[in-house]
């Protein structure tokens, strides 16, 4: 089978570019290894979008989304992504959790960023619900959330409706190249997919693929882990983290909070399908009522688990590659690629199509650590 | 494989539509039957587009009928959708009785 361009992965950055390809008339196959489409990252992510708290690096990319593309991206994918611009509170209780949370804001308002320190007062003006251990907390009023899963869904569903061919369940093995140009992903059962322009963003198993072109992606798995409650009326609409980083999440339009949880032993979960264990959940649970009380009386409904992709260097690699013509990365998003994701669509397109792209991609070049 | 540029039949509403499937997030036949039509082939995916078996039952109630009704529509047998996926706890727990799992 043959396309201008093919993708290998069926999550939201591939589903993404696939929408912006298959808008300018680029015809294009996207291959999915999975039975589900967005089954990894893609759906199992805690929806922030969020410009505080991230490298400098990848900060023009979701600058970018979220001046120009979240805000209509419900119009734009006829289904409601859920997106909240309600800002972001990173909560801190201790003079250690201040000095991180200083830091990060320091280091977002060198690159333009409107974020700034606030007191515990202050904090609990903004969100009423806090408790008196949160001392201090850095605020973004222009960062928010969505649903991953609408927002994954909706690219697929316009991405088909344009034109784009999506198929499932295809595993992708190896991509081979011919007469020194990559132009071909085969599939386990041995089917060959033919493209100008392969863009692989396959999470993790994009480390695999690009291997057998002799490209080395430095990145490794690592477990995240969430929990969801049943749904209640609407408390509040910002986007919470922590200085610690032991949860963080929203509370979502149908009523439910989604909490991402970090219990510390993610880093040695076994490989293979992702589990939540048995620790994380109740860790993660005292974590959040010392900062917010009045969740100890509501049900978690259930938990979930999935595998991000940390580059080495904990920003993505989104590129074309020297030594490989043909070849464009999009991996190693390093746990946060959700709010950079429509973004990346379109950057991505803009590669494949010889394009200039909106943003400067070159700090997330692939070659960076040479 | 699945070439999701299969063609179905015609999207077609029928009387019962508007019938609540899943209790617990009040989603309807139709809903369902508009999804497989918006390239929802799974029940993962549907479940990720319209939250069927997502609620408090997790799915214990609705799984076997949305099954059917994507069956129906997609032109294959229940059998070829494979199962629903299972997330713990079984039962919604308080998040102060989740917490004590040290045991005080």
């Amino acid at each position: 089978m043959k396309a201008d361009v093919v993708i290998v992965g069926g999550g939201i950055m591939g589903c993404a570019a696939a929408y912006n390809l298959a808008q300018n008339g680029v015809s294009v196959i996207v291959l999915e290894g999975s039975e589900n489409i967005g089954n990894g990252g893609s759906v199992r992510n805690g929806g922030g979008v969020r410009q505080s708290g991230r490298d400098p690096r990848e900060l023009p990319l979701v600058m970018y989304a979220i001046k120009h593309i979240w805000p209509n991206l419900s119009d734009m994918l006829d289904t409601n992504v859920e997106y909240h611009q309600q800002g972001n509170l990173r909560l801190g209780g201790t003079e250690q959790n201040q000095k991180i949370l200083e830091g990060l804001t320091e280091r977002a308002v060198k690159c333009g960023l409107d974020v700034r320190m606030i007191s515990g007062d202050e904090a609990r003006e903004i969100n009423p619900y806090l408790s008196d251990a949160v001392t201090c907390a850095s605020w973004c009023p222009t960062d928010g959330h969505a649903n991953p899963l609408m927002a994954t869904m909706g690219y697929y569903k316009m991405a088909r409706r344009l034109g784009a061919h999506f198929i499932s369940d295809e595993k992708i093995v190896s991509l081979r190249k011919i007469k020194g140009k990559v132009c071909q992903a085969i599939s386990a059962s041995g089917n060959v997919y033919e493209g100008d322009q392969i863009i692989l963003a396959a999470g993790y198993e994009s480390r695999f693929l690009a291997s057998t072109v002799g490209v080395d992606v430095p990145m490794q798995p690592v477990l995240l882990e969430t929990l969801v409650t049943e749904a209640v009326a609407p408390m509040f609409w910002q986007m919470l983290g922590t200085a610690d980083a032991d949860f963080y999440g929203h509370q979502t339009d149908h009523g439910s909070f989604v909490f991402g949880l970090n219990s510390g032993l993610e880093p040695f979960a076994k490989p293979g399908k992702p589990v939540s264990s048995s620790i994380a959940a109740s860790a993660a649970c005292r974590g959040i009522m010392r900062y917010f009380p009045s969740l100890a009386e509501i049900k978690v409904v259930r938990s979930w688990a999935g595998w991000i992709d940390i580059c080495a260097d904990h920003v993505p690699v989104i590129s074309k590659v020297e030594e490989a013509p043909g070849l464009i990365l999009a991996c190693g998003f390093s746990g946060h690629g959700f709010g950079i994701s429509p973004a990346v669509g379109l950057v991505l397109a803009q590669l494949a199509t010889g394009q200039e792209t909106a943003v400067d991609l070159s700090p997330l070049r692939y070659g960076r650590w040479a | 494989m699945n070439d999701r540029n299969r063609e179905l039949k015609p999207f077609v509403e029928a009387p019962d539509d508007d019938m609540i499937i899943c209790r617990c997030e009040e989603i309807t036949k139709g809903e369902i039957r508009r999804a497989v039509h918006d390239g929802m082939f799974t029940l993962t995916e549907i479940r990720r587009y319209l939250r069927t078996g997502m609620g408090l039952c997790q799915g214990q109630t609705c799984t076997k009928l949305v099954k059917s009704i994507v069956a129906r529509e997609l032109g294959v047998k229940p059998n070829a959708l494979g199962s629903a996926t299972g997330r713990a706890p079984m039962r919604p727990i308080e998040m102060q009785i989740l917490a004590k799992d040290k045991g005080e």
